[in-house]
C-alpha cells in the first residue's frame, strides 16, 4: 500500500486536476462557442503571424533565403554598435515623453469638458477634436511648414515681423523633431478619446444625484469622487491606445521630414525597424529592433495598470 | 421621445455645481482650442478648390479667390483612364467597408461579453493575449502574415480585404473594458430567469452598450475605409478607394491640389458615419439600475 505524504493529504492528484479542468470547459461550452467566431479570425491572421515572426529577432533573414540562426548577435550589435539605434531610443523617448502624457491628459480634459456641453454641441465638438485623426493629410502640414516663405507658418512669423528670413522648419535639425511633436498631438486624440467621450455618456445619472445628496458641490469635485473612479476601464484603454501610438510612431516623421531625416533628428525607433527591414531587407535586425520596443511598451503598461488601480479602487 | 428629454433636464439641474458662467468659459476655451485643431482640415477643404496658380503664391492666403472644382475633375479624369470603371471601384469598397465593419461588430461584442463576464479555463489567458497583440507592433508580422494567406490561397482573392480585418484586438478590448462595468447581479438575474449566454448578451447586454459599440462602429468604419489593397490583391476589378484615389493624387508638391481634393473626398464617407454614430452615443442617457 503507498503511503500518502503528509504534505499531500487534502492535495487533488494530476488525473483529479485534469477531469475537473475538463468537467468545467465542458460547463461552459456556451462561452467558447460565443468566443470561437472572434478567436478563429484572431488566431490565424494575428496570433500566428506574430508566433511566427518571435524567433525571428535571433535570425539572419534577408526575405529570399531561409532565416539563418544567429543567437543574440542581432541584441549585441544592436545595443553595442549601433550608434543610430542609440540614438533613436534618444529621440522615441523624448517624442514619447512629450506627446504620451500630453496628450493622455489632453484626451480626458477634453472629453470631460465636452460632457459639460449641450447634447448638440456634444456631437459637434467631439466631430472637430476627433477629425484630425480621420483625415491623412500630411501634405497640408508640408505646406504650412514649408521652407520657403510661402509656408504658412513663415509668412505669419514674417507679417508679424519675428524673422527676416525663412525657416527651414522641416530640414533644419534644431526644429523637426518639434514640429512632429506638434504634429503628432495634433492626430493623437483619437481612439482613447472617443473611447472616454462613450465612457462619460455611460456613467449613470443617478450616481451624479447621489454625490449631490452626500455633499459634492463643484464640478471638480464630481470630477474626483464619482467620475474618474467609475471610468478606471476607459482609463486603462486610451493608456494603452496612447503608449502605442506614442511609441510606435515614425509615420509623422517619415511623412513630414522625409526619411531619413536631417541628422537622423526625428528617427524613432520604429523607423529604424523601417529602414533595416524596408530599405534594407535585414528582416532579422529590425525584428530584433521590434522586440526591444516591445519589451518597453509592455512595461510601460503594466505600470500604468497599476498606478491606475492604486487611484481608481 | 419627449419624455426623455425632460427628465434629462430636470436630471441637469440636479447636478452639482453647475454655473451658467463655467459653462460658457468652457464652451469659449473649447472653440478656440476647436478652431486651432480645424484649421489645418480647413486648410486641407480650402486648397482642394484653389486652382492650381493660387497654391504657391506670397502671401498665402486663408481662402480660395477664384474657387474651382477643377482638382477634383482632374482626380476623376486621373480615375477615368483606368481599366476599371469609377463605380466598381465605390462598389468595392462599399462592399469591403460595410461587411468588415458588421463582422467585427458582432464577433468582438459576443468575445467581449464572454471575456469580460463568465470565468472559464483559459479566459484570463485570452484577456493578456489580447492586450499583448496591441502592443506588439512589428513589420515581420505583415510578412508572416502574408505567408499565412498565401498558405490559405487568399492572395489575390477578394476575401484577402475582409478576413484579415474581421477580428480587431483593439475593438475586442474597447468592449471589453465597457462590457465589465456592467454589474454581474443583472446578468445573474438574466440566468435565474433561464436566459442562456446568446440571448444576455444580445438582449441585456449590448442594449447597455450603445456608447461602445457606435464608438466600435466608428473605428471599424474608418480603418476599414482606408484598407490598402494593393498587397493582398493585384486585379484592378478587385482594388479599392484609397488605392486608386493615392494613385491619382500622385504625391509631390506640384499636385498638392488634387492631393487635397482626393484627401477631401476620402473624408467625407467616415465624417457621415462618425456624425450617425456619435448622435447616438449622445442620445443614449444610462438609466438608473444600470450601475450597482
Amino acid at each position: 500500500m503507498a503511503r500518502i505524504a503528509d504534505e499531500d493529504i487534502g492535495k487533488r492528484t494530476k488525473k483529479e486536476e485534469r477531469a475537473m479542468l475538463w468537467r468545467s470547459v465542458k460547463k461552459n461550452k456556451a462561452c467558447y462557442a460565443m468566443l470561437a467566431p472572434f478567436m478563429i479570425f484572431f488566431i490565424v491572421f494575428t496570433v500566428i503571424p506574430v508566433v511566427m515572426s518571435l524567433p525571428m529577432g535571433f535570425t539572419d533573414f534577408n526575405m529570399a533565403q531561409t532565416p539563418k540562426f544567429v543567437g543574440l548577435s542581432n541584441y549585441t550589435t544592436l545595443f553595442l554598435s549601433d550608434k543610430i539605434f542609440i540614438e533613436s531610443i534618444r529621440v522615441t523617448i523624448v517624442f514619447a515623453l512629450f506627446t504620451g502624457p500630453v496628450s493622455y491628459v489632453l484626451c480626458f480634459l477634453l472629453a470631460w469638458l465636452i460632457n459639460e456641453l449641450h447634447p448638440k454641441l456634444k456631437t459637434i465638438f467631439t466631430l472637430i477634436f476627433y477629425a484630425p485623426s480621420m483625415a491623412n493629410v500630411y501634405t497640408v502640414w508640408q505646406i504650412i511648414f514649408s521652407g520657403d516663405m510661402n509656408g504658412y507658418v513663415n509668412s505669419f512669423l514674417f507679417n508679424l515681423g519675428l524673422i527676416n528670413a525663412p525657416v527651414q522648419w522641416l530640414t533644419d535639425g534644431k526644429y523637426i523633431l518639434g514640429v512632429c511633436i506638434v504634429v503628432q498631438l495634433w492626430i493623437s486624440l483619437g481612439a482613447g478619446f472617443l473611447a472616454l467621450r462613450a465612457g462619460f455618456q455611460n456613467i449613470d445619472r443617478s450616481m451624479y444625484e447621489a454625490g449631490a445628496i452626500e455633499g459634492i458641490r463643484t464640478r471638480w469635485q464630481e470630477l474626483i469622487y464619482i467620475v474618474i473612479p467609475s471610468m478606471r476601464p476607459q482609463l486603462m484603454f486610451a493608456a494603452v491606445m496612447q503608449i502605442v501610438s506614442s511609441f510606435t510612431a515614425g509615420t509623422v516623421a517619415q511623412n513630414l521630414v522625409g526619411f531619413p531625416s536631417t541628422d537622423y533628428k526625428a528617427h524613432t525607433i520604429m523607423t529604424h525597424a523601417y529602414d533595416y527591414g524596408w530599405v534594407r531587407y535585414e528582416m532579422g535586425y529590425a525584428s530584433a529592433i521590434c522586440m526591444v520596443l516591445f519589451v518597453v511598451m509592455f512595461l510601460c503598461s503594466r505600470l500604468i495598470s497599476k498606478v491606475l488601480g492604486k487611484y481608481t479602487d | 421621445m419627449a419624455e426623455v428629454n425632460t427628465s434629462e433636464l430636470k436630471a441637469s439641474n440636479r447636478q452639482a455645481g453647475r454655473k451658467t458662467g463655467g459653462t460658457v468659459a468652457i464652451f469659449v476655451f473649447l472653440l478656440i482650442a476647436g478652431i486651432f485643431m480645424l484649421l489645418p482640415i480647413y486648410l486641407t477643404v480650402v486648397m482642394s478648390v484653389k486652382p492650381v496658380e493660387e497654391l504657391f503664391i506670397f502671401p498665402p492666403k486663408l481662402y480660395a479667390m477664384r474657387p474651382t472644382l477643377s482638382n477634383f475633375g482632374d482626380m476623376f479624369d486621373a480615375l477615368k483612364s483606368n481599366r476599371v470603371p469609377f463605380s466598381r471601384y465605390v462598389f468595392n469598397s462599399v462592399a469591403v467597408t460595410v461587411s468588415v465593419t458588421a463582422l467585427q461588430c458582432v464577433f468582438a461584442s459576443m468575445a467581449a461579453f464572454v471575456l469580460a463576464k463568465c470565468r472559464f479555463p483559459g479566459g484570463k489567458l485570452i484577456n493578456s493575449v489580447i492586450v499583448v497583440s496591441l502592443l506588439y507592433q512589428s513589420n515581420v508580422i505583415y510578412i508572416m502574415q502574408y505567408m499565412v494567406m498565401s498558405k490559405l490561397g487568399l492572395i489575390d482573392n477578394p476575401l484577402a480585404l475582409i478576413l484579415p480585418s474581421v477580428a480587431s484586438p483593439m475593438g475586442l478590448f474597447l468592449m471589453r473594458q465597457s462590457i465589465s462595468q456592467i454589474p454581474d447581479s443583472m446578468i445573474e438575474a438574466a440566468k435565474v430567469d433561464g436566459a442562456g449566454l446568446f440571448r444576455i448578451c444580445w438582449q441585456i447586454v449590448m442594449p447597455n452598450q450603445k456608447p461602445a459599440l457606435m464608438t466600435l462602429i466608428i473605428f471599424a468604419f474608418q480603418s476599414a475605409w482606408n484598407i490598402q489593397s494593393g498587397t493582398m490583391v493585384f486585379q484592378e476589378q478587385y482594388k479599392m478607394l484609397p488605392t486608386v484615389v493615392t494613385q491619382a493624387a500622385a504625391s509631390g508638391l506640384a499636385r498638392a491640389g488634387v492631393a487635397m481634393a482626393a484627401a477631401v473626398f476620402m473624408l467625407v464617407p467616415p465624417i457621415v458615419v462618425f456624425m450617425l454614430a456619435q448622435r447616438q452615443v449622445i442620445e443614449t442617457m444610462a438609466h438608473s439600475g444600470i450601475k450597482d
